[in-house]
């Protein structure tokens, strides 16, 4: 479910850092307040066990198959919501630096829609409410299974719909839900069972380090309906913003379009096209093979914006010169490599 | 993971680049590469200039760095490989139909190896505890870095433990795939309240070693002249790769030459 760098626009992952950042800042002065700085060493060591205990095969009776722990509703229910999803974030940032899961830009996506859900909607609408009245078994099995399901799937969904803001990819909306949602329905049940059976242990082993988590008021005195109100304000508001993005330009927020067959640039007023085309024309046996092509498809190119016409005179420059940038990347990089390695050797 | 914090201890001009100044190039390298659109193929191509060199003056074993790209190719293979299944229009490229979906495809790939290998590299150049400093210096509130060196120190620990563990239980329960169902909940809870009791220990021993809730980076030598060449020029070429295709020109100056 982590979303790559490569799958998002510069927008949309901003957008997402942006509203990240701002989650993370409030659950920072949330624990601030609390002045339990003893949850530091807590929240560190629980980030490291989700890594650890991701590499456990829970193996699905009756499948064959095994499922992995994602670990976002376990933190929220051990930690509380705000411990919780720093420590989601924590995990998040090693895993797209070290392993490159999930990326740099894509990591607000990626805490929003790992972190957010699980410790700021299913766990306290969900597991807070069925475990009011005071924990069993079958509460923290319900409880459990019910946020780790809701979780999964506003999670996928945002996937969904911050791909398609995106524009990264084709798949059509329709397609994608009914893609995304069924697989997080499998996940998400692995999901809660695992959970569960976690969360069941630690209440019969321990139960005070879950009535620990379990007093901490998810909201503090905040009401339900702050809370509904601003969850509501910030959806318009992102909304907003990203509609603003998606119409300043049909195409995304791509800053221009002809790139494939790279003309639209080349006909700009600049020494670079001019020095070129003299040169090419001076070398050249058929002068006009190329830029005349390019000016061809700059009309055909604004007609159609989505894909502009390729033709075979700039897609031969496009493969020769693709080819010989290639080379003149590998063969850098190999010419430094061999003086330093003549380097330690005359100095050695 | 290991292999990462040994070559961040190298020292090479990279390496000694303001880690800060590292991080905003690495930004500012994948905002560009991810802003190209969907099609673009070739005008992607320059960037791999960037990985190229760093791997070079870092004076970084490409081997084993590849090959933890490679493992994280199978995730976008999934998602890009779709691409094909819905777009199925055809294009011309140099006399050779292709149906766009692979054009997308590609296009995605490429994308995801120059952005994987830059955040990895990012990390391979600079190492954690450098990491953790520039992100205090971008203001990072000092719970959310601490708590993320330690996530990131007791990662290795608490694998080796889960690993033995699972060794242990693989070895008492031949030909079994995985865990079974009744034991999930002992297995991962018996490491579960380990972990807790880990905590307390490291806990009380920070407070005997005078923690206070502060956390120091040790020293950080200021921006130097050099740092901020060093970004300007790298986001001075991206930014130029972005706005000219570099190839389609080489290209053409090239088959113009040779006809």
């Amino acid at each position: 479910m982590h979303m790559a760098d490569a799958l998002i626009s510069p927008a949309v992952g901003g957008t997402m850092l942006a509203t990240t950042a701002g989650v993370a800042a409030y659950s920072i002065k949330k624990l601030q307040n609390e002045l339990d700085e003893k949850k530091i060493p807590l929240m560190g060591v629980m980030g490291a066990f989700v890594f650890a205990a991701q590499m456990i095969n829970f193996s699905i009776p009756g499948t064959g198959s095994s499922g992995h722990l994602g670990g976002g509703m376990l933190l929220a229910i051990l930690l509380g919501p705000y411990a919780g999803f720093l420590t989601m974030a924590s995990i998040l940032l090693i895993q797209a630096l070290f392993f490159g899961d999930g990326g740099l830009l894509a990591y607000g996506c990626n805490v929003f829609n790992l972190g957010f859900y699980t410790c700021f909607i299913a766990y306290p609408f969900i597991y807070k409410w069925i475990t009011r009245k005071g924990v069993t078994s079958k509460r923290i099995f319900a409880g459990s299974m019910a946020s780790a399901l809701v979780a999964l799937q506003l999670g996928a969904f945002s996937v969904v719909l911050e791909t398609l803001l995106s524009r990264k990819t084709e798949l059509p909306f329709e397609k994608f839900v009914l893609l995304m949602q069924p697989i997080h329905l499998a996940i998400g049940i692995v999901e809660g069972l695992v959970t569960a059976a976690i969360i069941t242990f630690v209440w019969r082993a321990r139960p005070d380090i879950l009535e620990k988590a379990a007093n901490e008021e998810a909201f503090g005195n905040i009401s339900m309906k702050k809370v509904l109100t601003a969850l509501s304000i910030a959806v318009v508001v992102v909304g907003g913003l990203f509609s603003w993005f998606a119409s300043a330009n049909p195409d995304g927020l791509e800053w221009s379009i002809e790139k494939t067959a790279g003309t639209a640039e080349l006909e700009a007023p600049d020494g670079i096209h001019e020095t070129l085309s003299e040169i090419q024309s001076k070398t050249a046996l058929l002068p006009d093979y190329d830029f005349k092509a390019s000016e061809n498809e700059k009309t055909a190119g604004q007609a159609e914006n989505a894909w502009p016409a390729v033709n075979a005179g700039t897609s031969v420059s496009g493969i020769v010169g693709g080819a010989l940038t290639l080379a003149l990347a590998v063969f850098t990089g190999w010419g430094i490599m061999l003086i330093k390695r003549k380097k330690i050797k005359t100095t050695a | 993971m290991r292999l990462l914090d040994d070559l961040a201890r190298k020292e090479t001009f990279i390496h000694r680049i303001h880690p800060l100044i590292k991080l905003l190039t690495t930004v500012v390298y994948l905002t560009v590469v991810v802003s190209f659109e969907r099609y673009e193929i070739i005008g992607l191509l320059p960037f791999i200039f960037y990985p190229i060199l760093i791997f070079a003056f870092a004076e970084l074993p490409v081997a084993p760095i590849l090959k933890m790209i490679l493992l994280i190719e199978p995730f976008i293979i999934g998602i890009g490989i779709l691409n094909p299944l819905f777009d199925h229009s055809k294009v011309l490229f140099g006399g050779i139909a292709i149906s766009k979906g692979w054009v997308t495809f590609l296009s995605i790939l490429i994308k995801c190896s120059l952005t994987v290998t830059a955040s990895i590299l990012l990390i391979a150049t600079t190492g954690m505890d450098r990491f953790a400093a520039a992100l205090r210096m971008l203001k990072i509130p000092k719970i959310f870095v601490l708590q993320l060196l330690l996530t990131y120190r007791y990662i290795s620990v608490l694998i080796e433990e889960v690993s033995r563990m699972i060794r242990a239980y693989s070895l008492r329960a031949l030909g079994q795939k995985g865990l079974k169902w009744s034991a999930w909940g002992s297995f991962a809870g018996q490491i579960l309240l380990r972990t807790f009791e880990r905590a307390e220990r490291v806990y009380q021993a920070m407070n005997l070693r005078g923690f206070t809730g502060e956390y120091y980076t040790g020293d950080i030598a200021k921006l130097s002249f050099q740092d901020l060449a060093y970004f300007a020029g790298w986001s001075l070429f991206f930014i130029i790769a972005r706005i000219y295709n570099i190839p389609i020109l080489i290209g053409s100056l090239f088959t113009g030459v040779m006809r």
